[in-house]
């Protein structure tokens, strides 16, 4: 099984220096894929009018880890054919930074867009990582993946963990 | 003794990256309510709880040895 965990911790991982989307990429390439699907997360500087200047992403490491192998899971219940591989970025990041990489291949096109997308909308509700948004106007922790409520207010979303 | 992890904003209002618990044994219920005493940590409005790395609901008892962690709504990706 020490084959298989290096495998793991190569396609799912936090790290702290820029991402290459290519070798996020070249973990799930295989003869019988007939389509990889990759998305890419960036660091968008206008949201609501409010200008970044930069951000910074923090992380529960392990945890992460641990609920990213979750998504895993589940996309290899929903699509057993997919190979998937996650890659997200911590740290000071600046506008245009890639802070995530998603690549999913299976034989089929379509079911490497659906994983893919049922990845980061994962991501975004049961990964442990935080972003702390810098404006030239101030600076706030981000509560809820829709980018509209500090968390301070934010209300838990329990069912998403259903 | 059971070791509460603090991240992002609830890291910054109670200065803390961690706290400990003295006690073997408690709900994760109970554990909330003992864990707003902490300055900083009154409001639990939108935490959620993790054991061992896992989601834990409130009836989940935490153990001696147990790692605690307290979840902000997550704004990854």
């Amino acid at each position: 099984m020490d084959g298989e965990s290096v495998v793991n911790e190569e396609r799912l991982k936090i790290v702290e220096e820029p991402i290459n989307v290519e070798d996020v990429i070249q973990q799930v390439a295989h003869p019988n894929a007939g389509a990889i699907t990759t998305f890419i997360g960036t660091v968008r500087e206008l949201t609501h009018q409010k200008r970044t200047i930069y951000l910074k992403y923090e992380a529960y490491e392990s945890m992460a880890v641990k609920q990213l192998s979750v998504i895993d899971e589940e996309i290899h219940k929903r699509w057993p054919e997919a190979r998937v591989a996650m890659t997200h970025r911590i740290g000071e990041l600046q506008i245009m930074d890639v802070a995530v990489v998603i690549a999913v291949a299976t034989p089929h096109r379509a079911a490497s867009f659906e994983a893919c997308r049922h990845a980061i909308e994962r991501i975004k509700e049961i990964v442990p990582i935080w972003k702390k948004e810098h404006w030239d106007s101030g600076e706030s922790w981000i509560g809820d993946q829709k980018e509209k409520v500090p968390y301070l207010e934010g209300h838990p979303e329990k069912e998403m963990l259903e | 003794m059971i070791k509460i992890l603090l991240f992002a904003g609830l890291k910054e209002r109670t200065g803390k990256s961690s706290l400990i618990y003295e006690k073997p044994s408690i709900s994760v219920a109970h554990l909330k309510k003992e864990l707003q005493k902490v300055s900083g940590l009154e409001n639990f409005t939108g935490i959620m709880v993790a054991v061992n790395e896992d989601y834990a609901h409130d009836d989940v008892i935490v153990n001696d040895g147990d790692t605690v962690a307290l979840i902000p709504p997550v704004s990854g990706g």
